[in-house]
């Protein structure tokens, strides 16, 4: 097996619009990127950043303007490498005349299994996604989340080595997002690639080996989260609490819930202000360190790429 | 193969799931409504009345359903984003529009039989027994069910390649043209240019000849199909199909989804 599960180069997409077609707007430029076999990778950015876009491209659903990708050590035209693949795509509609089971069961008649080995996958499946009970239920009666729920369940059904998730947290209660999360590091386990792409930071900061942070259509940054995020601390959060009035000058600089005060001081100045609140009645509840979350290193990211393109336009460029 | 067989057979499932055989519904009230009213007004040609009658309520009936589930058949799929997993699955593009194909064509054959089965129930009801010469009436539906399935691969493939509304005129519009190639091919090319001799021979060559699958008044009168304009029908719609529909795969196989 190759080392690269996914294998990206210089990946392009352009769409033609205007009248008769002339303009082109570029929605992914020259993407390169690697996704290691057994890895949990998240792909992340903001709306219309790209990420749908690389995946139908590796899905086929859209072609490439340039570019090339392979899947497996096997070209992305080679059709049946999706025997190898499980796609769950992005808010995901279904037949909507099917019931669950007859929808997972018409996928598995795609993947050559036997009629019982098909009816087995099918049963586990959707315990596995918990709609075990919902089964007979025509999929037009289901909840966004129940039709987030069946369609991971279609993507894993026949236990693909890779497998590529457009956005499986959308549309979720927190209970399903960490069932959704279960599952993931249950395929990590089972040695197989995980593709995902999320706006949610904090799973991409639980779940993955690496995440890449895409922007305007180009790759920001490739890396494990905490090698992306300058990890060094950033300073010390105090949190306290304070009943009655008091003339501390470091309560000017806290932020008030109720009772609560939570206050940022540098690490070197940590003891005075905790003796300086202890001085004034305060009750100190924690005292914890303040990184940088790959959020602020995505937050920033898409500020200077705002940024940059405000002064394009003011200049006219 | 077998995968578009698959795709043909979760077609027909949607097919009958949204009620499309509900038209047996309407056909069957009509054909009703028919045999009491033929009995009471025609003398002597009850057969003609209710032959012609039963294939045309057939016809439109078909025509209908090929017209708006075949243009539906791609663009809802593309429409609803359904297309998206199955086409990750080891599916190709031409199996999937292949697939579609046959699911609406067994469609329109169920619904089709069925339709003619009401009608020879309601000419035994009419005259009191079936004659031999009465299995034109099978032919007709037959030559019917060729007209739909040319239908469908039209539709199909303008549905590959613009939007819904858009199809359907162009499949309702070439049906039209369709049903008058005939008279076309008869106009009296000598009077005209050569250029234009020359486009009206090719044109009426390359459009579909619907005329060629209508045999009502044969059929209404229980005279018999001849052997060959069967065999020459029967090619006509499976040649004219496969060029259609390899047509549609070409378009679909480059479409970008949305």
């Amino acid at each position: 097996m190759p080392s690269s599960a996914i294998e990206i180069e210089n990946l392009t997409k352009e769409y033609p619009f205007g009248f008769l077609h002339l303009k082109k707007k570029t929605s992914l430029e020259g993407l390169n990127m690697q996704v290691e076999t057994g890895e949990v990778f998240g792909f992340i950015g903001p709306n219309g950043a790209g990420k749908s876009t690389t995946i139908k491209l590796l899905m086929r659903l859209i072609f490439p303007t340039a570019g090339s990708a392979r899947i497996l050590g096997k070209p992305i035209s080679d059709v049946e490498m999706h025997r190898e693949i499980g796609y769950l795509p992005e808010q995901p509609y279904f037949y909507d005349h099917l019931t669950a089971a007859e929808m997972l069961g018409y996928f598995a008649r795609f993947q050559d299994l036997a009629a019982a080995d098909r009816k087995d996958r099918v049963q586990r499946m959707l315990k596995k996604v918990g709609l075990d009970t919902a089964h007979k239920i025509q999929l037009r009666k289901y909840s966004k989340g129940m039709l987030q729920r069946v369609g991971l369940a279609q993507a894993i059904l026949h236990d693909p080595k890779v497998v590529i998730l457009d956005e499986p947290m959308s549309g979720l209660d927190p209970l399903g997002r960490r069932e959704v999360r279960d599952i993931i590091l249950e395929l990590k386990r089972d040695g197989k690639t995980v593709m995902f792409s999320t706006h949610i930071l904090s799973d991409a900061e639980m779940l993955c080996d690496r995440v890449g942070v895409i922007v305007g259509g180009r790759l920001r940054g490739v890396g494990a989260p905490g090698t992306l995020v300058d990890m060094k601390t950033q300073g010390m959060e105090i949190l306290f609490e304070l009943r009655g009035a008091s003339n501390a000058p470091l309560l000017s600089k806290a932020t008030r819930t109720g009772a609560c005060y939570r206050l940022h001081v540098a690490e070197e100045e940590l003891y005075a202000a905790i003796e300086q609140l202890r001085g004034a009645g305060a009750r100190i509840l924690s005292v914890s360190q303040v990184k940088a979350t790959l959020e602020e290193f995505f937050l920033n990211l898409v500020g200077a790429d705002r940024a940059q393109a405000s002064a394009v336009e003011v200049s006219g460029k | 193969m077998r995968r578009a067989g698959v795709v043909a057979l979760n077609t027909f499932r949607e097919a009958v799931r949204d009620r499309v055989l509900y038209s047996l519904v309407f056909f069957a009230l009509l054909m009703m409504a028919a045999a009491v009213a033929v009995g009471q007004v025609s003398i002597g040609i009850e057969q003609t009345v209710i032959v012609s009658l039963g294939l045309s309520a057939i016809s439109v009936i078909g025509v209908l359903i090929s017209v708006f589930i075949g243009v539906a058949l791609v663009s809802k799929e593309m429409d609803k984003r359904t297309l998206y997993a199955l086409l990750a699955k080891p599916v190709r593009r031409w199996e999937f529009l292949l697939g579609k194909f046959g699911g609406l064509v067994l469609t329109l054959a169920v619904n089709t039989a069925a339709m003619a089965l009401g009608l020879l129930l309601v000419m035994l009801y009419v005259k009191h027994s079936l004659e031999r010469s009465d299995a034109v009436v099978l032919v007709a539906v037959y030559f019917i069910l060729l007209k739909l399935a040319l239908i469908v691969a039209l539709a199909l493939l303008f549905s590959c390649f613009t939007t819904p509304l858009l199809a359907i005129l162009f499949t309702v519009g070439l049906y039209i043209v369709g049903l008058y190639v005939q008279e076309l091919r008869d106009l009296p090319v000598e009077v005209m240019s050569p250029a234009m001799a020359a486009f009206t021979k090719w044109l009426s060559r390359l459009l579909p000849n619907f005329e060629n699958f209508n045999v009502m008044a044969m059929a209404a009168h229980g005279r018999a199909v001849p052997g060959a304009l069967i065999l020459q029908n029967t090619l006509y719609a499976v040649v004219y199909c496969t060029i259609v529909l390899t047509a549609a795969a070409v378009v679909f196989s480059r479409r970008n989804l949305k």
